[in-house]
């Protein structure tokens, strides 16, 4: 079975991000980025199954600049086969790129694709579920346990009263929660070996996907400061400024 | 001039910064209370290949210059870890050089690989209580006999000498009045540490507990002909193609331990409400810490430069010592600031900054001291007359 990882490249999660002057969006000069964080949770499970023999190939995937190529690379060096750049400029939303791999999964056809739940970058939290409802594939959202037997695959998902598990027939949709598994840190070995790992290169319109936005971005605002609290004495005047000053109860 | 990192460096840089996560402040708080070598940290760098980083291939290696390794240190030291983590495999790196340059086939495929996967440790046995600096006044000797060599003196401040089973041995093989030259008649050995010969003796140090430095006593060592490097009698010039390479990694580990300061002093500063403001908002606070983060972004400038020298075969010496020399310097002003940035809380061990301060000065003092580091340039660079 091959298993495809859509990965993105995002701000690195411990850059402090500023929004630009004219608030057009955030300032990414001089930023460091890196790979998604559940991403990189999906390459890991991708490693996962291919080291426990329930797969054989596993491409790593992004839609994004020249610069994503790096982001492939850092999965190629934790254990991904192979690459695929869909190279474009605009930032895709997360309808292009469901359709961009929904193209490519017609050409790889993957048993299993695994995508991180969401994006760091704008937390949509929309692409795999999109993925999944173009391609007609069953999903397991959220997934915080995959056990695969005899052709079908057992997702336990993260909901909010507790744990599901769901089981899908394959070829299936998976996307990562954070409890899924630690991901490995590349060895030196490994980061040399990625160099001489192939990674494709294609465009949008290759695959024949309009990329223009959909969306139009009107403002963005850094959220306003946090007001300082106040400390209360007892309970009693707690549920009575609850009561009369915030009027929550 | 490009002063950006490829892809590959920032993997690197990426993914020792993560194998460094692992052991956090606490972590090296507590090796530096307890002391104990750090073991299980030696043991994850070795699983992951990156005690072969600058090894050949062909040993399993991967064949990478002084940049890597640089980059590889200074992460290792900003990680927190400072001298406590770097110097548990700093002379693993670019100690063994000289097996690499001069050994023959045989011993690189006899003495690397061990090396690379972390089943040997080497210590490094140059500096002498008698000789200090001048290295060729050493007094230690190895004399032959039928078998190979048998070693006699004393060595001191040899790290890792108690858990060494490896010693790369500089002695004199020609007394020095059958020599044309001081320099001449020293031998380097790369041979086993067999404690049945060597009596190791732990000194009781300012910093860096974890790793230890040792009083090295040699009594009758037998060394085979087969662990000789390169030519007898030419020791001392081979110890000199390997200066360059291990004062750019200790530029860069005091680089990063210098940044470490930096970071805990300027999130302290900017926390710490005395007067109804935050201390970082006082320009006295602030500009020394602003200076601090100049004074590293320059030093690591120089480390890089001489490294990138090193790596293209150019001549480095000039470009390394003064490497070296900036970045000890600022190291030693970020930690000191550091500390003084915390107030009383600077003197406190839960806050780490004072360990980094009395770590920091090991990169003042050795391998080479400051002093020595100006000689050579003063000498060399501008060409003013020997002064010692
Ligand atoms: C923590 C630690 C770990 C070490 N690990 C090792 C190791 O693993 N292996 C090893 O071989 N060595 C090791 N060393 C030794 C280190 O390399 C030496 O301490 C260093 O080279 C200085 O030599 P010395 O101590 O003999 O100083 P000395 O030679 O005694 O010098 C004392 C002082 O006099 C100054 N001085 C001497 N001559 C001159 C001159 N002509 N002009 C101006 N100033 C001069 C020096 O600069 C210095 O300030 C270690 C040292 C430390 C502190």
């Amino acid at each position: 079975m091959k298993i495809m990882v859509p990965i993105k490249r995002v701000v690195d999660y411990n850059v402090k991000i500023r929004v630009k002057a004219d608030g057009t969006g955030v300032d990414l000069n001089n930023v460091k980025m890196s790979m998604n964080p559940f991403d990189e949770i999906a390459v890991e499970e991708a490693i996962r199954l291919k080291e426990a023999g329930s797969a054989t190939e596993i491409v790593a995937v992004s839609i994004g600049p020249q610069q994503a190529q790096e982001t492939i690379r850092t999965a190629l060096a934790m254990g991904a086969d192979r690459g695929i750049l869909i190279k474009t400029d605009t930032d895709a939303e997360p309808l292009t790129v469901a359709k961009l791999l929904k193209a490519l999964c017609a050409e790889e056809k993957p048993g299993l694709v695994i995508l991180g739940k969401q994006a760091i970058d704008n937390d949509c939290n929309q692409t795999g579920q999109m993925l999944a409802a173009l391609l007609q594939w069953p999903q397991g959202t959220f997934a915080s346990k995959l056990a695969l037997s005899s052709g079908k695959l057992a997702v336990t998902r993260e909901v909010d009263g507790g744990l599901q598990t769901v089981e899908l027939n394959l070829p299936a949709i998976v996307t990562t929660d954070l409890r899924l598994n630690e991901p490995r840190y590349a060895s030196l070995p490994n980061i040399m070996k990625a160099k001489k790992k192939p990674i494709d290169e294609k465009t949008p319109e290759a695959l024949g996907i309009d990329t223009a936005p959909r969306l139009k971005t009107l403002k963005v605002v850094e959220p306003p400061k946090r007001q300082s609290g106040v400390k209360v004495k007892t309970v009693g005047e707690l549920v009575d400024k609850l009561r009369n000053e915030v009027g929550i109860i | 001039m490009d002063f950006s990192l490829t892809a590959e460096q920032q993997s690197i840089r990426d993914s020792i910064t993560k194998l460094c996560a692992k052991y956090d402040a606490d972590y090296w708080l507590r090796r530096d209370d307890e002391g104990g070598f750090p073991d299980d940290f030696v043991a994850d760098l070795a699983a992951g290949g990156w005690l072969g980083i600058a090894m050949p291939p062909e040993y399993g290696g991967s064949g990478l210059g002084v940049t890597e390794a640089a980059l590889m240190m200074q992460a290792i030291a900003q990680s927190g870890a400072g001298f406590s983590g770097a110097s548990a495999v700093h002379i693993n790196l670019f100690g063994p050089n000289p097996i690499v340059v001069h050994g023959t086939e045989e011993q690189k495929r006899r003495l690397l690989p061990p090396l690379i996967q972390g089943k040997d440790r080497t210590c490094f046995g140059v500096t002498e209580p008698n000789a200090g600096l001048n290295t060729a006044a050493i007094e230690t000797r190895a004399e032959r006999d039928n078998k190979g060599w048998v070693a006699h003196g004393r060595k001191l401040w040899t790290s890792t000498a108690q858990s060494a089973n490896k010693i790369l041995l500089l002695a004199r093989t020609t007394p020095r009045d059958k020599c044309r030259k001081s320099t001449d008649g020293l031998s380097l050995f790369y041979t086993d540490l067999d404690r049945r010969y060597v009596e190791v003796r732990e000194i009781h140090k300012m910093g860096r507990k974890a790793v230890d430095s040792n009083a090295v006593f040699i009594d009758g060592l037998p060394i085979p002909d087969e662990d000789l490097l390169g030519e007898e009698g030419r020791g001392f010039y081979y110890l000199l193609d390997g200066l360059n390479p291990e004062r750019v990694l200790v530029a860069a580990e005091a680089v990063g331990l210098g940044r470490a300061a930096l970071q805990r002093a300027t999130a302290y500063a900017k926390e710490r409400v005395v007067f109804g403001r935050p201390i970082g908002q006082n320009q006295a606070i602030q500009h020394p810490l602003a200076q601090s983060w100049a004074e590293l972004e320059a030093a690591n400038l120089m480390v890089f430069k001489a490294a990138a020298l090193y790596d293209s075969g150019q001549p480095c010496g000039a470009e390394a010592n003064a490497a070296k020399y900036l970045a000890a310097e600022a190291g030693y002003h970020a930690c000191e600031r550091a500390v003084l940035t915390h107030g009383g809380m600077g003197y406190a061990k839960e806050f780490h900054v004072e360990r980094y301060f009395r770590e920091i000065l090991v990169a003042r003092i050795a391998p080479v001291s400051r002093e020595m580091i100006l000689n050579y340039l003063g000498e060399r660079v501008l060409g003013l007359p020997k002064s010692y």
